[in-house]
């Protein structure tokens, strides 16, 4: 006979040791260590730092590792724990123009002062697996020239100088904080940028390709590129001056639009800008071509219809997180509700099946009146 | 756990849900925009419950969790097991003996008293949703009162099926003024709106919390002459017989037989040791 369905507890706690299980593999090799992972798949780390919004290599390591790879589920562990510490305080802005760059290259111009740096990028390898890899081998060493002298010049300034491009107005108002306060709209640019940066990598690219591809064309070049380490100052209010308490690196994207001028504005260039944390290009390239379809308004530009020039629909579909979840709850239990809609078409259908017979009787009342008459 | 403060959300966080708390209480049926904080379980699975539940919490509190009127849900047990962890609150599966439940589609059978408060996790907030998805446009709607375009999908509904075809979060206006989603409840539930208990409404993903005070005016969307009816699936509780509770139809065999239980499993089990049988029940099989 039938009994309510008990036992769920014992079923989660037997379900978590065997994910235990499956995360650790086969014991007869070699457990990864957080450092391992941090050292050797630190783009997969850059992923976890950037869209869980927590620079912190050795805990992005670790959440990777218990997500077993799943790169959003280690993202989630990252910002449901980056939600319980305390704020101590805020950085000032940092201060990309002194970037110590490992790369920097632009795309609008040959040489730039500075030059083209090219660093450690996959641009131009060939992509055929690496059968060698898979042997233990000697450390890899390139040759190391001398650090790169001073600060790297911005690009986008050498066209700043002509006017040629559209300049950004300076502003000291405090931004608005996206994990402190609820989302409204229209949200403005500062808080765009701040869903953009921890935006699932996936959809910010989808939605800068889209705009390639002409839905909200905007001709972008990438004016600059640059990937290094700044430096992350506060304000210590006892002692009354900034003290640097640390660096992160950053990955910076300023595109240079083309732009032939709107009822607003002179014909120049415009620009869109991505900032994300680590050695992170395809998100940083397509937060600024976002960033620069989003724009539109304040350009004076036709709203085309375009999904990535809708603030709402793209920022509201962004976050991986909460994407996820929403998804993935229709695995709960729904049916209660299911039972409902159950009734409801039963109940249509009866109702259809019943009015489809008195129809097909009501068809010969008719003419049984008339033969009658 | 010693590491999360009491409830595991911080005190600034829970001062900033009773803000919300208080003017949804303040503006019946009113969406309150609320700074939602990432939880540790996933959006989607109760994080706005939680938050609301995470901010009313005393030490002193018994609490009831469940999930589709369930107890043993898996969800319901994840969740009443993170406060047993965080709050170390006495929990019960009692209906009666609970001060605050937190649910997802369902209103407990028994009526609630003035001594508890009902929290509901709710995954879409807004019942223009499907009929607008833009919130800058819902929310003018409804400051507006704009409502007509609710009417008008209820009444199309009636010309093509000849009946409104909502199951379940089947849109009610509260005390006269805002056209509130009561969650996913099925439609049974909502004559229940109208209690003695505090409802409280939470959507994390959404950032919205919105509530009922006790004995407010919750009326279901309707038409003089295609009045609101709380279906239910027409059978009696094959193991408790109530004819009044809401049930699940369980498939019972491979041949497609089935049998209709109370899906408030509470009700249902305080009906059994009160010695009320069903058809199934082990004694009247006998």
């Amino acid at each position: 006979m039938y009994v309510a369905v008990k036992g769920g507890e014992r079923a989660i706690d037997n379900a978590h040791a065997w994910l235990a299980e499956e995360r650790r593999g086969d014991p007869g090799v070699g457990e990864l260590t957080v450092p391992q992972i941090r050292e050797q798949l630190s783009l997969a780390v850059n992923r976890v730092m950037a869209e869980g919004s927590l620079y912190d290599p050795d805990l992005a390591a670790l959440a990777i590792k218990q997500a077993r790879g799943d790169m959003i589920e280690a993202i989630f562990l990252i910002r449901a724990y980056r939600t319980t510490l305390p704020r101590i305080g805020h950085a000032k802005p940092v201060d990309t123009g002194a970037m110590a760059c490992d790369r920097r290259i632009s795309a609008t111009f040959k040489d730039v002062p500075g030059g083209q740096v090219l660093g450690p990028t996959f641009d131009y390898t060939h992509r055929l697996i690496d059968f060698a890899l898979a042997a233990e081998g000697e450390a890899p060493r390139s040759e190391q020239a001398d650090p790169l002298p001073g600060t790297m010049p911005r690009v986008t300034e050498y066209l700043n100088l002509d006017g040629l491009i559209q300049p950004e107005a300076p502003s000291d108002d405090t931004p608005p904080d996206m994990t402190r306060q609820p989302m409204e709209f229209p949200a403005g640019r500062s808080l765009r940028l701040q869903a953009l940066t921890r935006g699932d990598e996936g959809f910010v690219l989808g939605m800068a390709y889209s705009t390639q591809r002409g839905y909200a064309k905007n001709h972008p070049f990438v004016g600059e590129l640059r990937i290094g380490t700044v430096a992350v100052e506060i304000d210590i209010p006892e002692l009354g001056f900034a003290v640097e308490i640390g660096e992160v690196v950053l990955t910076e994207c300023e595109t240079v639009n083309q732009f032939t001028g709107s009822k607003t504005e002179p014909a120049q260039f415009t620009r869109g800008y991505g900032l994300v944390f680590g050695q992170s290009e395809r998100k940083a390239i397509s937060m600024a071509l976002v960033d620069r379809a989003l724009r539109w308004a304040e350009l004076g530009e036709d709203n085309l219809g375009a999904p990535a020039q809708d603030e709402e629909f793209v920022l509201s579909h962004a976050d991986n997180i909460q994407a996820t979840g929403f998804l993935e709850h229709i695995k709960l239990p729904h049916y209660v509700d299911f039972q409902s809609e159950l009734e409801l078409v039963r109940r249509l259908r009866a109702e259809a099946q019943q009015a489809g017979t008195s129809a097909e009787s009501g068809g010969t009342a008719p003419q049984s009146v008339e033969a009658a008459e | 756990m010693s590491a999360y403060n009491f409830a595991y959300l911080d005190e600034q966080t829970k001062r900033m849900i009773r803000r919300a708390l208080l003017k949804a209480i303040a503006i019946p049926g009113y969406q309150v925009p609320f700074a939602s904080r990432e939880m540790p379980m996933p959006y989607g699975w109760g994080t706005g419950g939680v938050q609301v539940t995470a901010a009313c919490l005393t030490p002193e509190d018994r609490l009831k969790v469940i999930d589709q009127g369930a107890d043993d849900t898996t969800n319901a047990i994840s969740i009443r097991k993170f406060f047993e962890t965080t709050a170390g609150v006495e929990t019960t599966e009692r209906t009666g003996e609970a001060t605050v439940i937190q649910t997802r589609h369902r209103i407990p059978e028994a009526p609630l008293g003035d001594d508890q408060i009902l929290v509901y996790q709710v995954p879409i907030p807004e019942p223009l949703r499907f009929l607008e998805p833009r919130e800058t446009e819902t929310r003018r709607m409804h400051a507006l009162e704009e409502y007509g375009l609710m009417h008008v999908k209820l009444y199309e509904d009636i010309a093509r099926h000849g009946a409104i075809a909502t199951s379940y979060a089947y849109p009610v206006k509260v005390e006269g003024r805002y056209v509130m989603d009561p969650s996913p409840i099925p439609k049974f539930d909502n004559p229940k709106l109208e209690s003695a208990a505090i409802q409280l409404f939470g959507a994390g993903r959404e950032q919205r919390i919105y509530a009922i005070p006790p004995h407010t005016r919750v009326v279901s969307l309707d038409f003089e002459d295609h009045p609101f009816v709380a279906s239910k699936a027409d059978h009696a509780c094959d193991l408790c017989g109530a004819e009044q509770s809401y049930l699940d139809e369980v498939i019972v065999d491979d041949a497609g037989g089935r049998m209709f239980v109370c899906s408030d499993t509470d009700f249902c089990a305080t009906r059994q040791a009160e010695g009320h049988r069903g058809r199934f029940s082990p004694e009247a099989a006998e």
